[in-house]
């Protein structure tokens, strides 16, 4: 275990960014929560969560996969990948950083999707424990513990210190760049922390919420539920809940037609949409509650039978505090797991 | 004015239904929280005895899900409105979006509805109960116990600038009617107009660069019921999931900004659900602050069947290059 100051954060974060580009989150204006590229003086925000997830770092919403130049009959493939360097991302929470082992069954799997993989080789995560948790927040639900995150560095803060603890060679690497800024101590400052965020865990609405009712093989029991009309009713059909996810993986590929060539291009696509998974005979899932359906039978059911039972959601609670008409996978998993269901 | 309470909206329902008026009813549904309430279909009393809710979270306008409601079943549906609610409803039914003989309209006064993003803004998070008290909230956060906040300074932003309490549709009238407001909802336009063409445009780069193309704008307006969004089309040619650069970041809400040019009443869904909190609703003030000023006041939803100026020619309209220039100012 390595103490650093609240004082020498700055100069901490000046340490790590010698060596490798540190994304930290920050505060906007009006209550908006970003990671930025650190600057010297970038001040850490103390907000729970991003608006958006860590996510973003290893499959952004949109890239360029590669590009064709075309000169007489030959065909030039151009690799238009830029991102060799190592990055930190400083921050994550317990939920974001388990959303990545999800994301890692879906991209690391065959056939490896090597722009996620490039990414992830290079992104070190030093995730941060939650001091504050909040009412929309179920990670418990999923064996999540926001007192103890994964990552290849686990920090914990305090009122005047950063505790860090490197879980992996990687986290060992940078706990070595921060050099004397960072100083050996003992776990009892961070087992009492870890104390008190349990302590506020159990103080959580929504603690008692079970995913036991859902999980591998249970498709029948849940596809034909009569639940279903009723959840999806007022679904405007938006994607705010898939591009706010930390889980949801689907995208959409297409080729564009520059001046000299073409550019194969990705972004994020959503279950929600209209032109979801479009094929020349049409979209299987014809009405909105089919899509509705299709996300959290994919969270719930049909990921964890593909997955040895990891459910892809990890209760991170965006999708509860932005759905335009606050229907979520909480209310959701209410209503087809029963009424002992949390 | 009397303070309307979910048992006054049950027990209109429970007539309306009990006398076959309505086969159902449009209203909110209790959430997890104090504040996350569903819009939902209620068809029996004893439904909306379990879950309806109606309070100063209540902030979501009906009127557009009365075009696939009214579709789904001959009988009519009862739908509680708030003063602005029936501005867009009056709009759809000028663009005939459904049948109004498929609807009962029980026009509900409103005194503001809260946007609960302030609230967590101003108190911290972790809220865990709301309670109102005449113009304060009491907030119960995990952290703080319980705060009190005044109800003005937690308002929806649509409702600090409420234009109006008076309804415009409505078959049934619950409490006394209100009047046009004179609001101030043109100041942050004209505050835009001020700036340099460069400061407006750093304005809209910032606030647009957020977007992350979820579409919560369109599908909330009630001004964008196209069957098919040419964004969402494949074959349309300008399809778009997500903006590759600033550049489509702006189109997409430019244009549908033009699209609603004369039809957006400014209720303000846009920005209410908008999950990056770009304030969408300035866009669309700005055309209607123009419109105001090049063709005289006009409000669109006011009535049904009203022409808006711009598809409505007459001798006196302002040449388009007088436009351009004044718009330069």
């Amino acid at each position: 275990m390595k103490k650093c100051l609240l004082t020498n954060s700055n100069a901490l974060f000046n340490k790590i960014a010698e060596n490798n580009t540190l994304y930290i989150p920050v505060d906007l204006e009006q209550g908006r929560v970003a990671y930025k590229k650190f600057q010297d003086g970038l001040k850490m925000s103390d907000a729970l969560k991003t608006d958006r997830s860590a996510k973003d770092f290893f499959f952004p919403q949109t890239e360029t996969l590669m590009a064709f130049k075309t000169q007489g009959k030959s065909i030039e493939v151009i690799d238009t990948r830029s991102e060799n360097e190592d990055f930190v991302v400083f921050g994550v929470r317990a939920c974001d950083v388990k959303s990545l082992e999800v994301l890692d069954k879906v991209f690391l799997a065959e056939p490896v999707d090597t722009y996620y993989k490039n990414r992830r080789e290079h992104g070190v995560i030093v995730s941060m424990a939650c001091s504050r948790p909040v009412e929309t927040c179920f990670c418990q639900t999923f064996g999540i513990d926001a007192s103890q995150p994964e990552g290849d560095i686990v920090c914990y803060k305090t009122d005047d210190a950063f505790y860090f603890d490197a879980k992996t060679e990687k986290g060992e690497k940078v706990i070595d760049q921060m050099g004397d800024l960072v100083q050996d101590c003992d776990d009892s400052v961070v087992n009492a922390e870890k104390a008190k965020i349990k302590e506020i865990l159990n103080k959580l609405p929504l603690k008692d919420l079970k995913a036991d009712a859902f999980g591998k093989d249970k498709t029948d029991e849940y596809f034909n539920s009569p639940e279903w009309k009723n959840l999806s009713e007022s679904c405007l059909g938006c994607g705010t809940c898939t591009f706010v996810c930390p889980t949801c993986q689907c995208y959409d590929i297409k080729d564009f037609k520059t001046n000299n060539g073409v550019e194969r291009f990705r972004c994020w696509d959503s279950c929600m949409y209209s032109d979801f998974t479009k094929m020349s005979a049409g979209q299987p899932r014809v009405t909105q509650m089919e899509r509705f359906r299709q996300r959290f039978m994919h969270k719930l059911v049909y990921f964890p039978t593909n997955n040895d039972g990891m459910f892809s959601c990890v209760g991170c609670g965006r999708c509860v505090s932005k759905c335009p008409i606050s229907m979520n996978i909480v209310k959701v998993m209410k209503t087809l797991g029963g009424k002992n269901n949390g | 004015m009397q303070k309307i309470t979910r048992d006054n909206l049950i027990e209109i329902a429970e007539k309306l239904l009990a006398d076959g008026t309505v086969t159902r009813v449009l209203g909110w549904k209790k959430g997890e929280f104090s504040y996350d309430q569903t819009p939902a279909i209620f068809t029996s009393v004893q439904e909306m005895k379990d879950s309806f809710v109606f309070d100063d979270f209540s902030g979501a306008n009906f009127s557009k899900y009365l075009v696939k409601e009214t579709r789904k079943e001959d009988g009519k549906v009862l739908a509680f409105l708030k003063p602005c609610d029936t501005y867009s409803f009056n709009q759809l039914l000028t663009e005939h979006r459904f049948d109004r003989e498929k609807v009962y309209v029980v026009g509900i006064p409103c005194e503001g509805m809260v946007d609960i993003n302030k609230i967590k803004m101003a108190l911290g998070d972790g809220v865990v109960s709301i309670n109102t008290d005449s113009n304060t909230l009491k907030v119960e956060t995990l952290y703080d116990g319980v705060k009190e906040i005044a109800k003005a300074d937690v308002l929806l932003e649509r409702c600090k600038n409420c234009k109006s309490k008076k309804h415009v549709a409505f078959d049934q009238l619950l409490g006394e009617e209100g009047d046009v407001v004179d609001s101030n909802r043109f100041d942050q336009v004209a505050e835009l107009e001020k700036m340099s063409a460069d400061e407006r445009f750093a304005f809209w780069q910032n606030e647009l660069s957020r977007c992350i193309r979820c579409n919560a704008c369109r599908d909330a307006c009630p001004a964008c019921t196209c069957e098919k969004c040419v964004f969402d089309n494949p074959n349309s040619g300008v399809e778009n999931k997500s903006p590759a650069n600033s550049f489509e970041e702006k189109m997409f809400h430019i244009i549908r900004a033009f699209h609603v040019a004369g039809r957006c009443t400014d209720c303000g869904e846009c920005s209410r659900v908008c999950p990056q909190n770009i304030p969408l609703h300035l866009l669309n003030r700005k055309f209607i602050k123009d419109i105001n000023s090049f063709y005289g006041d006009y409000q669109a939803g006011e009535e049904v069947g009203s022409r808006a100026p711009l598809v409505n020619y007459t001798k006196e309209d302002i040449e388009p290059g007088d436009a351009v220039n004044k718009g330069d100012k």
